[in-house]
């Protein structure tokens, strides 16, 4: 069983790795990346942490194949700011709201909210709470998350950031 | 538990996926969402030295809708996907609430429609639909191809008609006919996420007078497999729909479940949610049915 060399295109990098092909994504990000914002937590699907875009769509990168992302467009909360000095409104706004507390759910929580917003960019209190339902968090109660999500909602219908 | 160790295929058709399936024959599974595989091969001991995935099998992913064939749903394509399509929207939307309401997004994004029913789940979301709107399975081998009625489909807890060396190529469900009305109610302890405690899908079709001309009732996660009840369509097929009828038939749905108690419920609780989901997806049924062609 050799390893697998594949294309994976982060944050659009391009990096290219031979992986086991039992290794997940969300390993290969941690380990043969060193792109470490990606937690893992459950490593089971249910929490969340390990959300990352694929082909922009949110997954668990803890239950995807890093062989089976050759080639297809993944965004890690690595490639979220627009520069190092500046933040994406979804960033900018769980900081403001005190959405961050000890932060390990915070990378899947904000891609999974930039899930959310793609497909729903006003979405209601409601549908903010089910779009998060995959992200666990122990720390908040959710209640500022949810603040941070509406306020970037708005910043983003705002235009000031795509 | 670590993950066992495996060798990945990448087909680009079905064919070559057909061939690699018969050529590693005892240690190979199909990967599509994973979901649910991983998982199993992580946590439960599952084990396979070969993983063909359909994951880039060209047309797989397709989901069509037209008035003379219905719905077909390919093999790979995802539950996120099928929930928003305008067609299921409009024509199923006991399955586009299936779809929309299980699991997390990420699942969603991830899990197919046919490893839905492949595994074989008795809680399994898309089942009661499916089996409400008479769907059919279609099933490739390399010596030809078959189409099996999801009734006939699952044999017990994660086992199916299905042969080893079949894949599922699409499901295909017919086009509702006119007065139809559709819906599917399902309780879990936490919301969406969790694992349904109880799942009831219905569908009704009314005659020019306003009788019910068809009834389909199907329960998820109450028997060991999802189930039709055969009594309550019966005793609605025929009648004109008073709501005291409705009432009735799905008190009846009781007797065609066999709850067990378990985490996610107790018996008694699963035979009493039956009798109130399936009197709510009626009513539900019976309205859509009454407001309009579609």
């Amino acid at each position: 069983m050799a390893k697998q060399t594949i294309e994976l295109r982060v944050n659009g990098d391009r990096y290219e790795v031979a992986v086991d092909p039992w290794r997940t994504l969300a390993e290969v990000l941690r380990e043969e990346l060193r792109l470490t914002g990606t937690k893992i937590g459950c490593n089971q699907g249910d929490c969340g942490a390990c959300t990352v875009l694929l082909d922009g769509r949110s997954v668990s990168s803890c239950l995807t194949l890093a062989v089976e992302a050759h080639q297809r467009e993944i965004t890690t909360i690595e490639g979220l700011a627009p520069s190092p000095d500046h933040l994406h409104p979804l960033q900018q706004a769980f900081v403001q709201h005190g959405a961050v507390q000890c932060g390990f759910c915070t990378p899947g929580m904000i891609l999974a909210a930039k899930h959310l917003l793609e497909n729903n960019p006003q979405p209601t209190e409601q549908e903010i709470r089910r779009g998060l339902g995959g992200n666990l968090c122990r720390c908040t109660g959710y209640n500022k998350i949810v603040e941070a999500v509406q306020a970037a909602a708005q910043e983003l219908a705002a235009g000031k950031e795509g | 538990m670590a993950m066992p160790h495996f060798t990945v295929h990448q087909p680009k058709t079905l064919e070559q996926a057909l061939d690699l399936l018969s050529r590693h024959r005892s240690g190979v599974k199909l990967l599509a969402g994973g979901t649910d595989l991983l998982m199993k091969m992580r946590q439960a001991g599952l084990k396979a030295e070969h993983l063909v995935s359909l994951n880039r099998v060209e047309g797989l992913r397709t989901i069509s809708y037209r008035d003379e064939d219905g719905l077909v749903i390919g093999g790979a394509a995802r539950l996120a996907d099928v929930g928003r399509h305008p067609g299921v929207a409009q024509h199923y939307p006991a399955l586009a609430h299936a779809c929309s309401v299980m699991a997390t997004p990420q699942i969603r994004n991830m899990g197919t429609v046919a490893g839905n029913l492949v595994n074989a789940a008795p809680s399994a979301d898309t089942a009661a639909p499916l089996l409400a709107y008479g769907a059919s399975l279609v099933a490739v081998e390399r010596g030809g191809r078959r189409q099996i009625k999801l009734q006939d489909f699952f044999r017990g807890p994660g086992l199916s008609v299905l042969e080893p060396l079949e894949i599922v190529e699409a499901i295909r469900v017919p086009a509702p006919p006119a007065r139809c009305g559709s819906a599917y109610e399902r309780l879990s302890a936490r919301s969406q996420v969790d694992i349904a405690a109880v799942g009831v899908a219905g569908l009704l079709n009314l005659d020019l007078e306003g009788r019910v001309l068809r009834c389909r009732l199907a329960l998820g996660a109450v028997a060991p497999t999802p189930v039709r009840c055969l009594e309550a369509e019966q005793m609605l097929e025929g009648q004109a729909p008073d709501e005291a009828l409705l009432m009735r038939a799905g008190a009846s749905c009781v007797r065609s479940c066999q709850p067990i108690d378990d985490v996610r419920a107790s018996a008694a609780f699963r035979r009493a949610m039956v009798q109130v989901l399936a009197q709510r997806v009626l009513k539900r049924c019976l309205a859509l049915a009454q407001g309009g062609a579609s």
